[in-house]
């Protein structure tokens, strides 16, 4: 089920994927460790992808190498898009823990399709640490 | 559950992707047609139907306007639109630099007003989709934009409090059956403003605050009335809109809408242009600000644009969070999450709609370009920007991974053409809610 859904994701991505193309073996994981592996960060973006420009919220989840909550980070969200040379259009900001080691990270908005960073850095009192997700904004194709 | 109905909203959007190629297949059968003038791969196609007008989604409302959607305050706004008595020669309406006959923009290099302005005077249809206004985004709504030019020294060249005057005296029940009871402003001068000359701002601190704030409170209902006129401006469908309908439904025959050279430059504006990257969705912009490197219009007064208007919106006592918006300071999300500090706001500018774009010359911030052929030459050539840095690429390593823009003579002129078919008529349509 869930490879038919990341194949099927895959498919969709090469087809709406436009004219300034994403590297073919762009990263888009969700889970990763961070650059020191102090960290294992899991990002959630909406269920339903939000529109272009529309401003929305992610969820961050911060846990150590063996899986424990991180609680209590601090985390400072940059990003952009390095095909463009430009950042994100809005200042991200992780504004509350929702509950142990999850938090919510208001203010993401994409301005346009194509690949977009999205960098963390994460300071705790078991260190500080940074990670760089990526992600592909799709053109929304909507029925008439 | 979720991930069946993740699979489900996937499968949906690739049968919609896949949908126009199998139709476009269908024709072949039974009864052989010539092959389409114009193929399409499914990826493109997908990209021509997001700019389609009828993807634009509803005007959002602004929840820092709690009267947008009223007819009172629209018909009020028009009149105000329309009234050249709130400038200072009583001779400059909205209208004057707004020109209904001519797109509501005025085809001139830099606004004219009491004086001469230093930008280019914007189109006004479509703006409340725009989340910042003017070049540089220095306002958050439609309303306290509409407030930057009365007050301008060079555009209407007032004062709020000469406005609110006028405001009561012409507009007593305009006014009151939009926004209830009029306050009342015993002992205010007639020229007082914390933004004027020398002589109004002393004239305005010596007001009690109690006046200073009824003054503001009719200045800021001006802005919201205007701005609820501007929201009901809306674009109508072009030959553009037309030909892509008819490719997304496979029907063949629309390709009588756009020439063979249209469909060339529409190729060339999707493809290695690079136009679309910036350009995007059904108005053609992705609302957000952008250094490419265009000319100052002064060289000796290069213009940093967006990065000299963040603080001015943050301290704008008209802006979402402030006094007179009637919104939850929850609901001031673009404000709130505001980028301040990237690099890339110097020099930077808003990306404009390319609706309507060959009907107003000249074309850039401050109409640098007299010509679309100049502006397309602009971004070929790449030129390193006079303050900041330009996100084009000059094909030097390490710039950015971009890939510079390389268009040959008969391509620029097939995307000249092609912007010509964003033409479309201007309607003035009830508020949507």
């Amino acid at each position: 089920m869930h490879r038919l859904f990341a194949s099927i994701f895959s498919l969709v991505v090469a087809l709406l994927t436009t004219a300034c193309a994403a590297p073919a073996d762009l990263d888009l994981a969700l889970t990763h460790a961070t650059l020191e592996k102090k960290f294992v960060v899991t990002l959630q973006p909406p269920a339903t992808p939000a529109a272009i420009n529309q401003i929305h919220s992610w969820r961050i989840q911060v846990a150590s190498p063996t899986g424990v909550p991180v609680t209590h980070a601090r985390i400072a969200v940059d990003g952009g898009m390095p095909q463009h040379g430009h950042g994100l259009p809005t200042r991200p900001q992780a504004t509350q823990e929702l509950f142990d080691g999850t938090y919510l990270l208001e203010g993401m908005k994409f301005s346009m399709t194509g690949w977009w960073e999205i960098k963390l850095a994460i300071q705790s009192a078991e260190g500080s640490d940074t990670v760089t997700f990526n992600t592909v904004v799709a053109a929304p194709v909507v029925a008439r | 559950m979720r991930t069946e109905r993740l699979l489900a909203t996937t499968l949906g959007i690739v049968l919609l992707v896949i949908a126009p190629g199998v139709s476009g297949l269908a024709f072949g059968t039974g009864n052989p047609a010539p092959p389409p003038r114009d193929q399409w791969s499914a990826t493109e196609v997908g990209v021509l139907a997001s700019l389609r007008l009828s993807q634009l989604p509803p005007t959002p409302s602004d929840p820092s306007n709690a009267f947008e959607a009223s007819p009172a305050a629209i018909d009020f706004g028009r009149r105000l639109f329309n009234d050249k008595r709130f400038s200072q020669n009583q001779a400059v309406s909205c209208a004057s630099c707004h020109d209904a006959k001519k797109q509501f923009q005025d085809g001139l290099p830099v606004g004219k007003g009491v004086g001469t302005g230093a930008r280019r005077t914007m189109p006004i249809v479509g703006s409340g989709h725009s989340p910042w206004l003017f070049w540089d985004g220095r306002k958050d709504s439609l309303w306290a934009q509409a407030l930057g030019p009365l007050e301008d020294a060079v555009e209407h060249g007032g004062n709020r409090t000469r406005y609110a005057q006028l405001v009561q005296t012409h507009y007593p029940t305009a006014y009151e059956k939009t926004f209830g009871k009029m306050p009342a402003l015993p002992g205010a001068p007639v020229d007082a403003s914390p933004t004027g000359t020398p002589t109004e701002k002393a004239a305005w601190k010596a007001m009690d605050a109690g006046t200073q704030q009824n003054v503001n409170r009719v200045f800021a209902n001006l802005g919201k009335a205007i701005a609820s006129f501007e929201k009901t401006l809306a674009h109508g469908e072009t030959r553009f809109d037309q030909y892509v309908e008819g490719m997304v439904r496979g029907d063949r025959g629309a390709q009588r809408f756009l020439s063979p050279q249209e469909v060339d430059g529409l190729r060339v504006f999707i493809g290695k242009g690079q136009c679309v990257t910036c350009h995007n969705g059904p108005l053609f912009t992705d609302q957000s600000f952008h250094n490419t490197g265009v000319p100052p219009r002064d060289a000796g007064k290069p213009d940093p644009g967006r990065a000299a208007a963040i603080a001015k919106v943050q301290s704008d006592e008209f802006n979402c969070l402030g006094a007179f918006s009637d919104a939850k300071a929850a609901q001031c999300q673009e404000l709130r999450f505001l980028t301040t500090d990237d690099p890339s706001l110097v020099g930077a500018f808003k990306t404009p709609s390319l609706r309507d774009v060959a009907l107003r010359p000249p074309f850039m911030h401050a109409g640098q370009f007299a010509s679309m052929e100049e502006v397309i030459a602009h971004y070929v050539r790449a030129p390193a920007a006079a303050v900041g840095h330009t996100e084009l690429a000059h094909g030097a390593p390490g710039h950015t991974e971009r890939k510079p823009i390389r268009l040959s003579d008969q391509e620029i002129k097939a995307l000249v053409a092609f912007l010509g078919s964003l033409s479309g008529p201007v309607l003035e349509v009830a508020a949507r809610k």
